[in-house]
């Protein structure tokens, strides 16, 4: 399995709150191949960013993290020391964060921020590391990249600070890059630049790309596949173009209603939406996680069903329609009663 | 940035010119400087004569009009008691003063700074309590209280240290610890309140993700930005010092400005009480601008536009 | 559209009302944060001290005998119960003295914060809410104010004018309110901002009708804050002139005094300075207490 640049199974993080413990992230498995966007979806609060923090082993001090297992390139990160671990981001695995406003330090030029990743992780300094960081500029679009370099963050765009992130984030090669929500905070028009880069940058470094979002429409134009995150859990995996076509689990259908696609929707009906809220994930489960947020007459015979096949030693998660890399999860047996799909035999007790 | 200082001058000038006008019709308004100088057991005439003679019988604006000239020579007037110029006493106290301040201040960033990242480093844990112990002490002991005792115990009991004068630098660790403990508490405290903003900042996420040393993410990325307000608080903090080192200078019998001003205070010596107290102000107004000269460099937002 | 169905588990329960109700919270929040329970509790204690310190003192604190001077106190070998904190080089009731000392500290403390108060406040947030010229000029007076040495200025003026009880409350109370000035004008400005405010005047209302309805309860936390925080300042820098000799006359019995009487036998007999500076250090360090445990149990952030 040399070409899964990232493998986690069964990630959870527990954070101490004062009612009780917050199970964030509840035993997600994941994997990004090389070359490959994986596109993680979800609403706010659904873990997926201490997700990626818990990978880059960047969690708050508070948060727990417990995970089975966690290979970068099929070596296990999982017994590294923080110091071994410094070695890696940055370096074998890199970040783009959410907010390219505030996550430049406004106290060092571009040059001087860009310059330390390559002494740190290449031993470069000096000219050779300057010239390094005015190609990394280039390559990702600034113009002209020596006068950037010399910049302060504030005096720049939100734009460029974002580009200048994917450039730092490049600048020693890595092999997995996480972004976290990178456009959210960016005019529509230059988040299209800046996704249309990735992708680029993405196929161009041979490099795996863990892109966190919200937005349905980013996962379509920059997704090779997609996992759906629901209150801590993966609902539904797989190719974007299956997922897009066959929504199984009844949370990514909700998603999709919620899309408007230009000539698909019916413009005098209003846009879908999934009613109720995220459950608090405080304590314990005592019934379905999805409660409450069914669609009305969703869980009926008007409802597209799908057949769904079991996985071997996997509580409720299905292969669906024998696709070999579309799997479906839900929390309980309610719900996978109550979405009406039929269930391959194996399943029978 | 030479816009922005020009105007900050500006302001600092203003500032200086309304604490001499306060200061000086508050003296005038507060006591007879013609009774004070013509001395016990005066007359009346005697008194009638200083007030003509020294101008005292002008209206106050006339007055202070006449003295701001000659203070913006340099001219501070003529000690009532001593006899000499005014300037040339300040001159010759201030240097007592200055090094009492500023190992007073060099005291309090040695304690301060280190406690207040390590409380903003560990927060809620055994080293946070005794920062915050430490903070709350300095606020509530008064530093003539804390002086004498450590007179008591250092000077006294275990004759580590001299209890008076000004003849070597051990002189100075005293007073110097006595004063400089009560600026303490407001610097430890905006250095952790402001390291615990910058630790949970955006910038020294992505500094991690980076991969840096801890130690390059600390100094480097945090401190910097964590001790830019710090170092406002702490021109400040010197001049509320220096305005305080009267208590002090008196306790420690250091001959500076503070004991002067004590020692002018029982001579109802009007000239030198408004020289001191205008030359303090000064000193202060100086130092917070150029706090904020240093702020504005160590600011690229405000240095460069 | 669609029908929301209300299990009886979600229906809270009446104890979790309670339990989430505003004043709870702020009582249970207060209750549970130690520096303010033993700050209040002990301030409380010097509070009710002062106010029954004609029926607490076990002697008159102006009655002199000369004949028992420098008595040591109880705990001390040559001690008595007769003078529990021993007596001053007049043979005064120490402990006497200091109960009625907590009068002067405490009557002096409130009144100079009463005064700056309400300087710093109407100036703070008038600053505030006016912005521009109005907030430049007060500006440039807060500026000015922290320019000058406050022990100074009090001390000089004091000498001047004469020192009596009452001209120091009024040196210190029109001397100290730039912190209420500053932490007032910065509130005001962040209040100012809210929309309920805009809202207030798209409604039509008064400006003094704003600032008294809209604007005050939302700053009223930190100017309870500020205010606490003040009495102690005001108690030290009153302890500061007294020990000076220019603050609280003899026979008077302030703290400060008591230290600066005391000092000449400190050597020889340390508990002469002790005793009331332990005493001046709990009342301040309590105020503070207080006032810190008031910021943290209101604070905004606080709140969930």
């Amino acid at each position: 399995m040399s070409d899964q640049v990232l493998n986690v199974e069964k990630l959870y993080v527990d954070i101490p709150v004062s009612e009780g413990i917050l199970h964030a992230v509840d035993g997600i498995s994941l994997h990004v191949n090389r070359g490959e966007t994986l596109c993680i979806v979800g609403e706010s609060g659904c873990g997926k960013s201490l997700t990626s923090l818990a990978i880059m082993d960047l969690l708050p001090k508070k948060a727990v993290r417990k995970v089975n297992s966690l290979e970068l390139c099929g070596e296990s990160i999982l017994e590294c020391t923080e110091q071994e671990m410094s070695d890696i981001r940055g370096n074998r695995m890199g970040m783009i964060f959410q907010e390219p406003m505030t996550s430049l330090n406004p106290s060092f030029t571009v040059e001087n921020q860009m310059v330390e990743t390559l002494s740190r992780h290449r031993g470069v300094t000096g000219q050779e590391a300057s010239n390094l960081a005015v190609q990394m500029l280039e390559r990702v679009g600034i113009e002209p990249a020596t006068q950037r370099l010399r910049q302060y963050p504030h005096q720049l765009s939100g734009g460029l600070r974002q580009r200048v992130m994917i450039a730092m984030t490049l600048l020693c090669n890595p092999e997995l890059i996480i972004a976290d929500e990178p456009t959210t905070a960016l005019d529509v028009t230059i988040q299209a630049q800046i996704l249309r880069l990735l992708r680029e940058l993405q196929s161009d470094f041979k490099m795996g790309l863990m892109l966190i979002t919200h937005d349905m429409g980013v996962v379509a134009s920059v997704a090779d596949r997609v996992a759906v995150m629901y209150a801590g859990q993966v609902v539904e995996e797989g190719p974007v173009l299956e997922i897009f076509d066959n929504p199984t689990h009844p949370y990514t259908r909700g998603l999709m209603r919620c899309i408007p696609i230009p000539g698909k929707i019916d413009r005098t009906k209003p846009l879908g939406t999934i009613p109720g809220m995220v459950p608090s994930l405080v304590g314990e489960f005592s019934r379905c996680r999805f409660d409450g947020r069914w669609e009305s007459g969703a869980s009926g015979s008007s409802v597209k069903t799908t057949s769904l096949a079991p996985l071997q030693g996997k509580n409720r998660s299905f292969s669906v329609d024998e696709s070999p890399k579309h799997f479906v999860h839900f929390c309980c047996d309610d719900c996978l009663h109550k979405s009406g799909h039929q269930i391959g035999e194996d399943l029978a007790q | 940035m030479l816009i922005y200082a020009i105007k900050r001058l500006g302001v600092a000038f203003l500032v200086a010119l309304a604490v001499s006008l306060v200061t000086f019709t508050l003296l005038r308004l507060s006591g007879d400087p013609a009774a004070a100088m013509a001395g016990e057991g005066a007359t009346q005439e005697d008194i009638e004569y200083v007030r003509t003679h020294y101008g005292f019988d002008q209206p106050i604006p006339v007055q202070y009009y006449n003295w701001l000239t000659n203070a913006v020579r340099g001219d501070l007037g003529i000690s009532i008691y001593l006899k000499t110029p005014v300037a040339d006493v300040i001159f010759s106290r201030a240097p007592t003063t200055m090094t009492l301040g500023l190992c007073a201040l060099t005291f309090a960033l040695i304690l301060a700074i280190p406690l207040g990242v390590l409380a903003a480093m560990y927060p809620n844990t055994m080293l946070d309590r005794v920062a915050l112990t430490t903070a709350v002490i300095g606020q509530a002991l008064p530093s003539f209280f804390f002086g004498l005792i450590l007179i008591i115990i250092f000077g006294v009991w275990l004759r580590w240290l001299p209890i008076s004068g000004h003849a070597s630098w051990l002189n100075f660790i005293m007073p110097s610890i006595a004063l400089g403990y009560y600026a303490t508490p407001a610097i430890m405290r905006l250095t952790r309140a402001g390291m615990m903003d910058v630790l949970s900042s955006d910038y020294i996420r992505t500094a991690r993700a980076k991969g840096l040393r801890p130690r390059t993410v600390l100094f480097k990325h945090a401190l910097r930005n964590a001790v830019i307000p710090v170092v406002s608080l702490s021109a400040v903090q010197l001049g509320f010092m220096l305005g305080g080192s009267i208590v002090i200078e008196t306790i420690f019998s250091l001959n500076g400005l503070g004991s002067l001003a004590w020692q002018s205070i029982q001579r109802s010596d009007f000239e030198i009480m408004q020289g001191i107290v205008l030359s303090i102000a000064s000193f202060y107004i100086i130092l917070t601008f150029l706090a904020d000269m240093l702020n504005a460099f160590l600011d690229p937002r405000i240095r460069v536009h | 559209m669609s029908k929301t169905t209300v299990t009886d588990d979600q229906i809270p329960s009446a104890e979790k009302i309670i339990a989430t109700s505003p004043l709870y919270l702020l009582l249970n929040r207060s209750v549970r944060h130690f520096g303010m329970t033993i700050g209040g509790g002990v301030l409380l204690v010097i509070f009710l001290m002062a106010i029954f310190a004609p029926y607490l003192a076990p002697h008159d604190p102006y009655d002199f005998d000369l004949a028992n001077k420098y008595i040591s106190p109880v705990w001390a070998a040559n001690g008595s119960w007769e003078h529990i904190l021993g007596t001053d080089g007049q043979g005064r009731d120490y402990l006497s003295r200091i109960i009625f000392g907590a009068q002067v500290s405490l009557l002096i403390g409130f009144a100079a914060m009463l005064i700056s108060g309400v300087i710093g406040t109407a100036l703070g947030v008038a600053a505030g809410y006016f912005g521009g010229r109005v907030d430049m000029v007060i500006t440039f007076l807060i500026t000015t104010r922290l320019a000058m040495p406050v022990i100074l200025v009090a001390l000089a003026v004091v000498a001047l004018v004469g020192s009596s009880m009452w001209i120091v409350i009024w040196v210190l109370g029109l001397l100290i309110w730039d912190r209420f000035a500053v932490v007032m004008r910065s509130t005001t400005q962040q209040v100012r901002n809210m929309d309920y405010v805009a809202s207030a005047q798209a409604l039509g209302c008064s400006t003094a009708r704003i600032i008294m309805s809209e604007i005050m309860p939302n700053i009223v936390n930190a100017l309870i804050v500020v205010a606490t925080l003040e009495v102690a300042h005001a108690v030290l820098l009153e302890a500061a002139l007294s020990f000076l000799g220019l603050g609280v006359q003899p026979p008077t019995p302030s703290w400060g005094l008591m230290i600066s009487e005391g000092k000449g036998m400190m050597f020889f007999k340390p508990w002469v300075i002790a005793i009331p500076g332990t005493a001046l250090f709990m009342l301040v360090l309590c105020i503070n207490l207080l006032g810190d445990g008031i910021r943290d149990v209101t604070a905004p952030e606080n709140r969930n």
